[in-house]
């Protein structure tokens, strides 16, 4: 199959390669370019594992074509925490035990880090819907909320 | 609980975080589909789409005419082997790839090996196969009628779909216990097929090393060492013997029962590695991890309650009809055919019961496995927490007092149940008391009987379950032969630092981080200083895996044992270095003293030292001890919910509006842990409850095969979960813990269900069978006459 050839930025590292117009931006993540902190959890876009953001805005990695992200800018989990130490939603998954197996967490936090850009003061309900789109078969979603609440207070603290 | 331990050293009943959250956090988890090997090949599998046909031919011819295409297995290649049949846990037979026929739709049917994911899709895609379909059958009331064919034809002498027949209890005197019984209840209950749909698929990485004819299997698997044998059994005859066979599962995405059994996939690949020489990697895709692995449930229950007018129960009567699909694949103990049903008498005084059940095959995917309950569990307590609701309801009582009635009470125990077991500790009715005056409950009474004058319909529901698990000691338990332990080495380093390794397998409970508490409790060594490995079987010692709610009842119980063996060495060499007598010494958190002289101390870090470095003439060096602990009774966690739900009469939806959930799982390794460990087995009780099910229609055909139309609970419908705890500890277990895990996934459903029928019960409704679905409670509304 013909091969388009594509250059993104991910996680502030610029990357060039030739892919298949059918690769899924997901399997480009995670097989060209070895970072496997974003997953693959369904094939219907229900799951929300394979959030990233592009451009800014977050997406299932696995219902965009790498092709499609050829000029863009993707930030994954694995490029949100910065020298000073985790980013505030890593911070808040943390203290308030909003992860256990660790599966859906990267595409969980990958929404909230754009949900809380557009929210910075979000009620518990807007949260809940703001998260709809990613399931978390483990924690029952409590303390999900909690983490992104944490996270928002410290986001306030710190502005 | 208090603490014994400081913070700084952080043993049970400190909520500390975890030390498993760094890398996931980070993305840096390592799960099956991370791993990649040089060389690696990709497997992709063709599946039925009938659910019953012969197979007429398989054509290979244009897959294997693909560039990067470099194999397509199918049942002829692995029947060269001896390799096309392997054996279920419970000792029935599955094929791995067919020879002649599939029995059931998304049966594997070939393998395709190819160099990448994309282009072994396009071989699967490229395989042909002629069909010829057949009438499948699609529940087991037909498969028992006489002129039904049989489907397991591969059984010689065969001549119905009867699987087995079970029974527990005094059949003679229930009989007669209902025959003079003043009231009797009866109810059909049919608890859906349903799967554990973790987030993270199944999947494996085969890696056959042909040089040293040595064998590593990356698996999802939560049973890795059962694994390692069963492979060494089947495989022996092609010269991978056990000590070749290494099985690692690394960070699992969830488990909950569904990564316990081994797939043909599995199989398959590993059969494709062996023979091609090279790693090969399979990852499901969701629907084929919906369509294919193992269900749970399917259990069509007629219960029965018989009791005097006062409403005091006096017998129990149960019978079901359980679907396994094609094969008999459950993931149960080798002697309980049924699981651990027959805790179908729950937390009542039950003078007589009798529990029996058939099991049939169909056409359907076999199984069945747990959904994050200890097997078979959560059938037993939504069939006997219904049937209280029900006798409530015909008595015209109130649901929790007819509990309070009946409950076995604190002094009876240890309690033998009429269905055979042991209890071993249990305070019923302080849960249920605590749960009723965190939600209000006669202010819930009052606001219920306000709203349904005004036509709107609340309901409250209750559920007081008992749980069993953590199988379990070797007289009772095993599997395939393999008893029921569990395992833990302890090696303590020169300097005072540990690491703990364990036959089970953490999917997300924390087991890094509890262990380490469960050690540090009995060492005093800081829970930050001792790694916890687990899922490797070259390192870790044997046992039984992760599931059915064991892993701290066997595997934690281990830790304790094997600390304690430390802790024994650890006094003789600090008499040696203190120039005492054992008997001057007194154990304090983390130092010997001696008695009387509290300054005159060894720490157990500097005993540590000296086991390497001074250790006491005549005695081997060294710090380290194992343990494999058989437990001698299961545990039985419990606790008491209550949820009040409102109905949308408009479109038949269910609202929790707010679930108390009180639980007692014996002494807390780690508070937050427990809750968190909680919440999500009350979401995944919740999920049955109103939403999931795998749905066949007539033909076979799988209508719920992804996440379209299998719906998990967003964080929308799951309601802010409110819990709070009683304390009975477990009088067995060395720590007086009983787990945790799936508690609150058994005992969700009925409370969630009781709540509904509690809503509609004043327009005659007395049972309607989970998932609560909107289009069925409006189908009740409308037949009712509520809504037109």
């Amino acid at each position: 199959m013909a091969k388009h050839n594509i250059t993104v930025t991910v996680n502030g590292e610029k990357h060039t390669a030739d892919v298949e117009p059918r690769m899924l931006l997901v399997h480009f993540i995670r097989e060209v370019l070895s970072l496997t902190g974003t997953h693959i959890g369904c094939d219907t876009s229900n799951c929300g594992a394979c959030t990233v953001l592009l451009n800014g805005k977050s997406v299932k990695s696995c219902t965009v074509f790498a092709v499609q992200a050829n000029g863009k800018a993707i930030m994954t989990i694995e490029g949100i925490a910065t020298n000073s130490g985790l980013h505030p939603l890593q911070e808040g998954f943390h203290q308030e035990h909003g992860l256990q197996c660790g599966f859906c967490t990267p595409g969980m936090i990958m929404r909230a880090h754009e949900f809380l850009g557009k929210n910075p003061n979000p009620s518990e309900e807007e949260i809940r819907w703001g998260i709809s789109g990613n399931l978390c078969r483990c924690t029952g979603y409590v303390n999900i909320v909690k983490s992104i609440q944490y996270a928002a207070n410290k986001m306030k603290g710190a502005a | 609980m208090g603490c014994k331990t400081p913070p700084e050293i952080g043993g049970m009943g400190h909520s500390i975080k975890r030390k498993e959250d760094a890398r996931f956090l980070q993305g840096k988890g390592k799960y099956i589909d991370d791993f990649k090997l040089p060389g690696m090949l990709y497997m992709d599998i063709v599946r039925s789409p009938f659910a019953y046909a012969k197979i007429k031919n398989i054509n290979t011819e244009k897959a294997t005419k693909i560039p990067g295409v470099l194999a397509v297995i199918t049942g002829e290649t692995l029947k060269g082997f001896n390799l096309h049949w392997m054996p279920t846990i419970m000792s029935d037979t599955q094929m791995v790839l067919p020879v002649d026929t599939v029995m059931y739709q998304s049966q594997e049917v070939a393998a395709v090996i190819a160099t990448d994911r994309y282009t072994a899709a396009d071989g699967a895609a490229a395989v042909e196969v002629e069909y010829e379909p057949m009438n499948p059958i699609m529940t087991p009331f037909r498969a028992m009628e006489a002129d039904a064919p049989v489907l397991r034809t591969d059984k010689a002498g065969k001549k119905d779909n009867h699987i087995w027949h079970w029974e527990v209890g005094d059949r003679k005197s229930t009989d007669q216990a209902f025959d003079g019984a003043e009231v009797v209840v009866k109810e059909d209950i049919y608890i859906p097929r349903i799967h554990v749909a973790s987030i993270e698929t199944c999947g494996c990485v085969a890696d056959y090393n042909k040089v040293e004819n040595k064998l590593t299997v990356y698996m999802t698997t939560q049973a890795p060492h059962a694994i390692r044998t069963v492979f060494a059994l089947v495989a022996g005859h092609i010269g991978l013997t056990e000590e070749k066979i290494r099985i690692i599962s690394p960070d699992i995405g969830g488990g909950f029962g569904g990564k316990v059994p081994v797939y043909p996939g599995y199989v398959i690949a590993v059969a494709a590695s062996v023979v091609i020489g090279k790693p090969v990697k399979w990852i499901e895709d969701r629907m084929e991890n919906l369509q294919a692995d193992s269900f749970a449930r399917d259990y069509h229950i007629t219960a029965e309650v018989a009791a005097d007018k006062q409403g005091k129960m006096q017998a129990l009567r149960i019978k079901t009809i359980a679907d396994h699909g094609y094969t008999d694949a459950a993931a149960n103990p080798s002697k309980f055919p049924a699981g651990l049903f027959s805790i179908v008498t729950g937390s009542y005084d039950f003078p007589v019961a009798f529990a029996e059940m058939d099991a049939y095959y169909t056409n359907k995917p076999p199984g069945g496995v747990a959904y994050r309950c200890s097997f078979r569990v959560t059938e037993a307590v939504h069939a006997i927490e219904r049937m209280v609701d029900v006798l409530a309801l015909k008595l015209k009582t109130d649901p929790a007092s007819l509990r309070i009635k009946n409950f076995i009470q604190p002094d009876q125990f240890p309690y033998h149940s009429a269905l055979g077991w042991e209890y071993d500790s249990g305070n019923y009715e302080a849960a249920l008391k605590k749960a009723m005056d965190i939600i209000g409950y006669d202010k819930l009474r009052k606001e219920q009987a306000d709203k349904r004058k005004k036509g709107e319909l609340m309901g409250i529901g209750i559920s007081s379950f008992t749980e069993i698990v953590g199988a379990g000691n070797s007289k009772h338990f095993d599997i395939l032969g393999l008893k029921m332990f569990d395992s833990c080495e302890i090696r303590i380093h020169p300097t005072g630092k540990a690491i703990a390794r364990f036959g089970t397998k953490s999917q997300g409970q924390g087991h890094e981080t509890t262990y380490a508490q469960i050690i540090a409790e009995e060492l005093g060594l800081p829970a930050d200083h001792i790694l916890v490995e687990e899922g490797d079987t070259d390192t870790a010692p044997y046992g039984l895996g992760t599931y059915a709610s064991r892993s701290t009842p066997t595997a934690g119980a281990a830790a304790a044992k094997a600390a304690r063996k430390i802790r024994d060495k650890a006094r003789k060499i600090a008499a040696h270095l203190l120039e005492v007598s054992e008997d001057d010494l007194e154990w304090d958190i983390n130092k010997f003293y001696v008695k009387g002289a509290p300054d005159k101390a060894k720490t157990i870090q500097e005993i540590a030292f000296a086991a390497y470095t001074n250790h006491p003439p005549g005695m081997e060096a060294g710090f380290e001890a194992v343990s494999y602990y058989d437990p001698p009774n299961l545990t039985f966690p419990f606790g008491s919910y209550i949820c009040v739900v409102d109905i949308d009469k408009g479109t038949g939806e269910v609202k929790v509006r707010r679930f108390v959930a009180v639980d007692d799982c014996g002494n807390i390794i780690n508070p937050m842990i427990v809750e968190g460990q909680i919440h999500g087995g009350l979401t995944m009780g919740l999920a049955p409850a109103l939403y999931e099910e795998m749905i066949y229609d007539a033909d076979g055909n799988c209508i719920s095969a992804s996440f379209l139309d299998y719906l998990l609970p967003t964080a929308v419908e799951t309601p802010r979960w409110e819990t709070d705890k009683t304390c009975t500890p477990s009088p067995h277990h060395p720590i007086g813990a009983k787990g945790v895990g799936e508690s609150a996934t058994v005992g969700a459903p009925p409370a969630i269900a009781n709540a509904v029928v509690d809503a509609l019960s004043h327009l005659g409704v007395t049972h309607i069978d989970i998932p609560i679905t909107p289009p069925k409670v409006w189908a009740i509304l409308k037949d009712k006459g509520v809504v037109s």
